[in-house]
């Protein structure tokens, strides 16, 4: 458990940010059920880090310390995982509370690697996080493949199709593999392949880091999920399927 | 596909459960069906599962935006529990499907010192299909670079 009490004795706190919260969860996110038991925080692997838990984090927000959940680093340090609502006996949302106290701070104030990830994804259609351009992407894909099917012959016939019309399943790629180690998206489009799946990858949205929702940035993750799933819709495909 | 090649070398494997394909998206049924291609890729007899497990796992730390953070000393902090997890298991390897997943705990393995191989499930599925080249083993042990290598001859 985080070790430090919480202070009491400000009467004028109004709770703004937790009624705020409510307002946009269903049922409230349970925000007010709490029963106390600490199920949430004994399970956690966060807690202890910046002397939070997620006990203490909804027992701050229950009572009003607005100011000091916003100075907070520890909405960084919670993963969202989830472990702590599927544990509690009343389903209280937390993280959806982290979530949203992450938006408490100005977008320029937020770390500056998620925000710097954030940005290059707004950067070119690609949506990647790494900044990958459509062009970038395609040359990687097709030199890759090349090089694969020359030296594999068992996989000449084999397919990294960008954009293709009308295929069953849309992926999308972590900028990992094109950007640092392209040999490791082999292994995959081989499997794809062996399996007889009809896929494409798609020259927009094609990034499947998403780093603009870790940012609590809503206008920008909406921006950049949206791009990705248009390209899914134009190009007729079935199925979306998200690597990430 | 099968598991022939792990007959004899029986190195041992566990298998991280996403949080997000697992419990945030389709529960348990999802990990019952990760179990089955990963038994069926390494042998029954060579998996071992962490505790606690399926929808009750622990998130490893690399999730949420937490790698770009810039808190790396509060991220390997929090992911302790997780590493001690996969030591326990005794595994060899850990297979992280999830790719956040595969970062932070490559740099649990090296920080705390268990350097156990962390490896991507299409990794393992070449393998055992006897498709996998010699250039595609980047995060393979030193055990596993030689083994049913697919057109030897192109190493780099």
């Amino acid at each position: 458990m985080a070790e430090t009490v919480i202070q009491l004795g400000n009467k004028k706190r109004k709770s703004a940010f937790l009624n705020k919260v409510k307002e946009l969860l269903p049922e409230g996110g349970n925000l007010n059920a709490c029963l106390t038991c600490g199920l949430c925080a004994s399970g956690c692997p966060a807690t202890g880090l910046a002397d939070m838990d997620p006990r203490k984090f909804l027992r701050m927000a229950a009572l009003g310390m607005d100011e000091e959940i916003a100075a907070s680093d520890w909405p960084w340090m919670c993963t969202m995982c989830q472990r702590c609502i599927y544990a509690c006996p009343m389903k209280i949302d937390i993280p959806q509370l982290i979530f949203n106290a992450r938006a408490l701070r100005p977008r320029e104030q937020r770390p500056v690697g998620i925000l710097g990830s954030c940005d290059m994804a707004l950067r070119n259609d690609s949506c990647s996080a790494m900044g990958a351009t459509p062009e970038d992407f395609e040359f990687v894909v097709d030199d890759v493949l090349e090089e694969y099917r020359e030296a594999q012959p068992e996989f000449a016939d084999m397919e990294a199709p960008i954009d293709k019309e009308g295929a069953e399943f849309f992926l999308n790629q972590n900028s990992r593999e094109p950007v640092t180690e392209p040999d490791e998206m082999v292994p995959l489009w081989k499997i794809l392949h062996l399996a007889g799946v009809n896929w494409t990858y798609g020259s927009k949205g094609w990034g499947g880091e998403n780093y603009c929702m870790f940012l609590a940035d809503d206008d920008a993750w909406k921006k950049t999920t949206g791009l990705s799933v248009a390209q899914a819709n134009d190009l007729g495909v079935k199925t979306y399927l998200n690597t990430e | 596909m099968n598991s022939d090649w792990n007959k004899d070398l029986k190195i041992k494997f566990t298998v991280q459960d996403p949080c997000q394909i697992v419990r945030k998206s389709y529960g348990d049924p999802i990990a019952e069906d990760l179990r089955f291609v990963v038994k069926s890729v390494v042998g029954e007899e060579n998996f071992i599962d962490m505790q606690p497990n399926r929808s009750n796992n622990y998130c490893c730390g690399g999730g949420g935006g937490f790698l770009q953070s810039g808190f790396k000393e509060e991220r390997l902090k929090y992911g302790i529990l997780k590493d001690r997890q996969i030591k326990d298991t005794g595994a060899d390897y850990c297979i992280a499907g999830c790719h956040n997943c595969h970062a932070q705990i490559h740099e649990l393995s090296e920080h705390y010192g268990g350097n156990y191989p962390v490896v991507h499930l299409w990794t393992l599925i070449c393998l055992s299909l006897g498709v996998l080249g010699p250039n595609e083993r980047e995060y393979l042990g030193e055990d596993l670079k030689d083994v049913n290598v697919f057109h030897p001859e192109t190493a780099l």
